[in-house]
């Protein structure tokens, strides 16, 4: 990491209440990332990946409890009014989001969406306003932009669509930008393509970027620092090369085995994890992977592991049995 | 979060190609009696029609004639001014009542199914107490305080029609809300009003359209049977409703004079149904994507 933080996020907790009790969806996180940076966020559903985007972003569904701070560019997020957010988020953050059929709207033109966008926030009139959407469209890779500006979000294919969203993101030039598992809905050949995209706008920009997936392969040499997050927590976090090279935590080898491989002889059974995340509403006392755990053992099930540093690099996990110190064992 | 995770439902059809639709003699013969009956509303102070309420008592329930293009009713009234006066009521009614509800039941369908909270359990519940309410009572007791006229008529189907625009508009509200694209919106900073009529409103108003057709078929029915039952336009003014009221006491001598105004009422209130449905399923721009 490098110069100061542009977004870090302190202690942050939300909880939703539920007919079954509070369920913590996010449990004391803490993270920072610097102007410029890529962060991968990585986990599998239900998580708190998404939970904790909507907290940066302030969008919670309204029942949810949030504490903790969120800092972007020097402004408390979760203290700051309603007026000066909704200012705010125009220019500072963007979101892309999973599923690009409900991300647009279905009723207007893709035009209609990116022009009045550009004249609400950069106040261009008409005509400079279609000329910049055509500019954004061509891009991110968009062939013909002046005519698909006319066209409806049904006209255009996923990956399309897509880029559109991504366009839509860009047009107020944020200073990060959160894609919520942008290639999730997208075809495989279309996958590598968006997220290359991303990464190549993200250089160019030099805006900062949450790659929030379940994909260890996507997050592999586009961020510069991933985390891993299990039950709401962050349970590895360290540079990209450093967490490949020197995986610590259990779940983190878990997650990267249970990737199909190309090389793999065929039907090979894919090595899928045993069980299911725990139970939100009833949080376990000790480490919440423990109970899916190959190496897990009696500290595990008593206390909760405390996310600690393993090298002066940044890198930090939370596990009584880290993988390298526990002999013998590989992926 | 998961639900959001989970909406893959409608994903991946592209259509570029315009689908060419032909629309089919069934439409055009609507859009033609529509416009015609709607001009004729328009126009009959001007056009060469006797007068609908000059009685002519030696002509009484006369026969078709030269003179009298559909004959004349029980009290020697010109049938065919009778309902081309009728059509008049019966438009007016029948498109500015669900006018109110449209805009009333929309706006308050919309902001409860946005804002959610105590203000839609308010809204919700007063509709349905006013759907509870029975109509006739309510139409009864509306006319006999502020007397019979086709404000009040109008005012009166208006409000009775405002819960049904409402359930529609909120339901439409409550599952688009929910979509990424009023989250996006609401990311780059869109505010609440803005939200609202840029990015939601576009989406309700075709099932809000759709059904505000509907709902101008229907009111010209129940606008018939008000004047039927006597609670309508007061006489000598024609509406359909109150021509076949009328029409009844003579069905076995004269039956033309309730057929008349039924045929008309029935051909126009197909008409809209057709012109509504085919339209809906022109515009909507997500023919191709649900």
């Amino acid at each position: 990491m490098s110069g100061p933080a542009l977004l870090s996020i302190e202690d942050v907790v939300v909880e939703l209440p539920t007919p079954r009790g509070n369920l913590r969806a996010v449990d004391h996180v803490d993270l920072s990332m610097a102007a410029g940076q890529a962060l991968g966020i990585v986990g599998e559903s239900g998580c708190g990946k998404t939970m904790l985007s909507r907290a940066i972003l302030q969008l919670l569904p309204k029942k949810a409890r949030l504490s903790g701070r969120v800092m972007f560019d020097g402004q408390d997020l979760v203290r700051l009014n309603p007026e000066a957010l909704r200012k705010l988020r125009a220019r500072g953050i963007a979101v892309v989001f999973q599923d690009p059929m409900t991300s647009l709207n279905p009723v207007l033109t893709i035009g209609t969406q990116l022009i009045e966008t550009l004249q609400e926030h950069l106040g261009l009139d008409a005509a400079a306003a279609r000329r910049r959407s055509a500019e954004l469209l061509a891009a991110v890779g968009i062939p013909a932009p002046g005519q698909r500006l006319d066209q409806y979000p049904h006209q255009l294919s996923g990956g399309m669509r897509q880029r559109v969203a991504i366009a839509i993101a860009l047009c107020c030039e944020p200073k990060l930008l959160i894609a919520d598992e942008p290639t999730t809905a997208l075809d495989v050949t279309i996958q590598a393509q968006i997220l290359d995209l991303l990464a190549r706008e993200q250089r160019r920009r030099h805006m900062a970027m949450i790659l929030i997936t379940h994909d260890l392969g996507v997050v592999a040499g586009r961020t510069d620092e991933v985390a891993v997050m299990y039950a709401g927590r962050v349970v590895e976090r360290a540079p990209t090369r450093n967490l490949f090279k020197h995986m610590q935590m259990p779940y983190t080898a878990a997650l990267l085995a249970a990737i199909p491989k190309l090389d793999a002889a065929p039907h090979t059974p894919l090595a899928a994890i045993p069980g299911r995340p725990p139970d939100p509403t009833r949080p376990l006392k000790g480490c919440s992977f423990a109970p899916r755990c190959r190496h897990v053992g009696e500290q595990c099930l008593r206390e909760k592991p405390a996310l600690t540093p393993a090298d002066n690099q940044g890198h930090c996990y939370a596990c009584f049995h880290p993988l390298e110190i526990a002999a013998g064992v590989s992926t | 979060m998961a639900t959001l995770e989970l909406e893959l439902a409608e994903e991946i059809v592209a259509s570029p190609a315009r689908r060419t639709r032909r629309l089919g003699m069934l439409f055009w013969a609507a859009i033609g009696w529509t416009v015609f009956v709607v001009a004729v509303a328009i126009l009959a102070p001007v056009l060469p029609l006797p007068s609908p309420t000059d009685m002519d008592m030696l002509e009484r329930r006369a026969p078709i004639s030269a003179l009298h293009w559909l004959g004349t009713d029980a009290l020697g009234r010109d049938e065919l001014a009778r309902v081309a006066y009728g059509a008049r009521i019966s438009l007016t009614v029948g498109l500015f009542a669900p006018v109110i509800g449209l805009t009333i039941g929309g706006a308050l369908g919309m902001l409860a199914g946005y804002f959610r909270g105590r203000f839609e359990s308010f809204v919700v519940g007063s509709m349905d107490v006013l759907l509870a309410f029975p109509p006739l009572i309510l139409a009864l007791a509306v006319t006999a305080y502020l007397g019979q006229s086709v404000l009040n008529l109008t005012c009166i189907l208006g409000v009775l029609g405002i819960p049904a625009f409402m359930r529609v508009a909120r339901a439409s509200t409550l599952t688009l809300a929910r979509r990424e694209f009023v989250i996006a919106a609401e990311a780059l900073g869109a505010t609440h009003a803005r939200i609202l009529i840029r990015e939601l409103l576009p989406n309700v108003a075709l099932p809000l359209l759709a059904f505000f057709l509907l709902g101008v078929a229907v009111t010209i029915v129940v606008e018939g049977a008000l004047s039927f039952l006597g609670l309508g336009v007061p006489p000598p003014i024609s509406s359909w409703g109150s021509m076949i009221g009328e029409g009844r006491e003579s069905l076995e001598v004269a039956p033309m004079l309730a057929f008349v105004p039924a045929i008309a009422m029935f051909l126009t209130v197909l008409s809209f149904n057709l012109v509504g449905d085919t339209l809906r399923a022109l515009t909507d721009p997500r023919q191709g994507a649900l």
